[in-house]
């Protein structure tokens, strides 16, 4: 059993159970999730956990990392606040909120406030077009939508995370 | 008997929000449909009956979908189905809504259609960033096995079924089939060179069908009120109800279900509240950033929108994501969006796709910061026009849509002054 199995056996069991016996490799994408709840990253060991959980070798492992825009291979802000500003959402401010934001956490698109706490970056579109300006928020454990926003309630949900951190210290 | 008001099919939960839950979905007759398939019907009459309503892949190419089923190998074992719920396309946000809120109507369209194919199993595709509504679906398909309608021995027949969700990763590629299927296999989203199609070599290289979430939705009531039903709406060569996901420079964006056949005008202007801040309409993109820009005339806005009519503009139906364009934005903006979103959706293995996305980057980025001449303008188009036809798949053509129409239609917005470079458009661009 190697590190990644040790820690979340159960759940990778869960993972391999939705694929035919023959076809392990069909759970690289779930499996580099369950690997990048530690710390938001692809560490080269779950490269090599991985690819000895589904037979596979670490290099093709790091080409999946390489090719989807939602596996890193460097840890970022602990919250990825991901906005789009694709073709219908800049026709509605987009580009505007996203310099907004940016300049109220006092970062450069792509990147990190000084307390690791977010990470601004540009996005392409995220199927939300109606509701402009908007984000999604990756973090370690999960992606979550935030519609229909302004500076103000993104600064405000920054100021939240940052409570709350200051709480858990 | 599922209640349908007005023209809301798929979107029925906006008349009855409580068919998102399964006690609320059975209670106004869901899985009716599926029963009586399982129990009373032979697999071909539920192809022949979906076949029979004339319903067409709402992904975009518009392939009737009876026809796609019939297609699938009698004689390669097993069978897959496998739904196509990676909705990536710029302007397109349809399927999310069916998902969110009517899930259990999509869970039945998937149900029917591996029942139609004799599938045991089905996975559904999404995109990664829906990644709570694919925990939503998680809890809603073990609802489904809780209540025996997934399983082994289905009401007592020798037929079973499972469903699975798995989540992409943010690649809008994996929207084509052949390159979500190598994406589930566990590979790069790349597409696949065709033939052989996925009916007969799909998911590891087994008959697979690969539908769209919306055409899924069509399905039980297909199959419950009959094709003569789905046929009183729409066209007779585009029958039934679609979504329009409306955004853009418009007052009311949103999605809008209504009979195939509704002219642009109505649903712009009469549901959709007209242009944002009393603009003036100046071109429409009929399917999302992969179509070209309609010039947006009376004709236009008085043709339908059905299969049929749209190609009279120079466009297409497509996936029916209208983003509307007025008269504050300005082309050379427009195109360095969809470029930019183009270029970094490139799958790299078409070398026209791969690198005509990135030299239209570099031109249109010139267009945009006052570097570029008017024989720019020419090379770009030259450009655009060599990787037409020349790619695996369609997003290399789609690339090019925005390009070559917004030269060709709206001269003026490429008309630079003499000896002098171009001016930026009034929207800023922060992207780089």
């Amino acid at each position: 059993m190697n590190a990644l199995q040790t820690k979340y056996g159960r759940d990778i069991q869960a993972i391999l159970a939705k694929y035919p016996d023959d076809q392990k490799r069909s759970a690289v994408m779930p499996l580099l999730y369950v690997a990048q709840r530690e710390g938001g990253h692809v560490s080269r060991q779950d490269l090599a956990d991985i690819a000895e959980i589904i037979g596979t070798t670490p290099t093709e492992v790091a080409s999946i990392v390489g090719f989807y825009t939602l596996y890193h291979d460097a840890p970022a802000g602990k919250n990825r606040m991901q906005v789009c500003n694709d073709l219908p959402c800049a026709m509605r401010g987009a580009d505007a909120f996203l310099q907004g934001v940016c300049e109220n956490l006092g970062i450069e698109v792509g990147g990190t406030t000084a307390d690791g706490l977010v990470t601004v970056e540009a996005v392409m579109c995220l199927a939300a077009c109606d509701n402009a300006p908007m984000f999604q928020v990756q973090d370690y454990e999960n992606i979550t939508y935030h519609e229909n926003q302004t500076v103000e309630s993104a600064v405000a949900l920054v100021e939240k995370w940052r409570k709350a951190e200051a709480k858990n210290k | 008997m599922s209640t349908v008001k007005g023209s809301h099919i798929l979107l029925r939960h906006r008349d009855n929000p409580a068919l998102s839950t399964y006690e609320g979905y059975v209670k106004d007759g869901g899985f009716k449909a599926w029963k009586q398939a399982v129990t009373k019907m032979a697999p071909e009459a539920v192809v022949n009956e979906v076949f029979d309503s004339g319903l067409r892949g709402r992904g975009g190419a518009g392939f009737p979908t009876g026809l796609k089923w019939r297609f699938i190998d009698k004689n390669n074992w097993p069978h897959y189905v496998v739904v196509n719920a990676d909705e990536s396309e710029p302007g397109t946000f349809k399927d999310r809504e069916i998902m969110e809120k009517n899930p259990y109507q999509f869970l039945e369209g998937v149900m029917l259609t591996a029942y139609a194919v004799n599938a045991n199993r089905a996975y559904i595709y999404l995109r990664g960033e829906f990644w709570q509504l694919a925990a939503e679906l998680d809890k809603q398909i073990a609802r489904l096995r809780k209540e025996k309608h997934l399983g082994k021995k289905l009401f007592g027949k020798d037929y079973e079924l499972e469903l699975y969700t798995h989540l992409g990763a943010g690649a809008y590629i994996c929207g084509e089939e052949t390159a979500l299927l190598e994406s589930l296999e566990g590979k790069l989203g790349q597409p696949r060179l065709r033939p052989p199609f996925p009916p007969s070599f799909g998911l590891y290289g087994k008959p697979t069908i690969v539908n769209n979430v919306e055409t899924l939705a069509n399905v039980p009531l297909i199959i419950e009120k009959g094709a003569k039903w789905y046929r009183s709406f729409g066209t007779e060569k585009s029958p039934g109800t679609k979504i329009f996901s409306l955004s853009g420079r418009v007052a009311k964006p949103g999605n809008y279900e209504l009979p195939l056949g509704t002219t642009y005008g109505e649903l712009i202007m009469q549901h959709g509240g007209g242009i944002l801040d009393g603009g003036k309409i100046k071109a429409i993109m009929s399917a999302g950033a992969s179509s070209s820009l309609i010039v947006a005339n009376d004709q236009a806005l008085a043709t339908p929108m059905d299969y049929e009519s749209v190609p009279s503009l120079g466009a297409q139906l497509g996936s029916a994501s209208i983003i509307v364009i007025d008269e504050t934005v300005d082309l050379k903006w427009l195109v360095d969006k969809t470029v930019h979103f183009f270029k970094h959706e490139s799958c790299g293995k078409c070398t026209p796709c791969r690198e005509g996305t990135y030299w239209m980057q570099n031109i249109t980025h010139r267009l945009l910061h006052g570097e570029a001449e008017q024989k720019d303008v020419d090379l770009l188009k030259d450009v655009a026009m060599n990787m037409k036809g020349k790619c695996l798949c369609a997003l290399g053509e789609f690339a090019t849509e925005a390009v070559v129409s917004s030269i060709e239609r709206f001269p003026k917005d490429f008309k630079l002054k003499a000896g002098a470079k171009t001016v930026a458009g009034e929207l800023k661009v922060t992207h780089d």
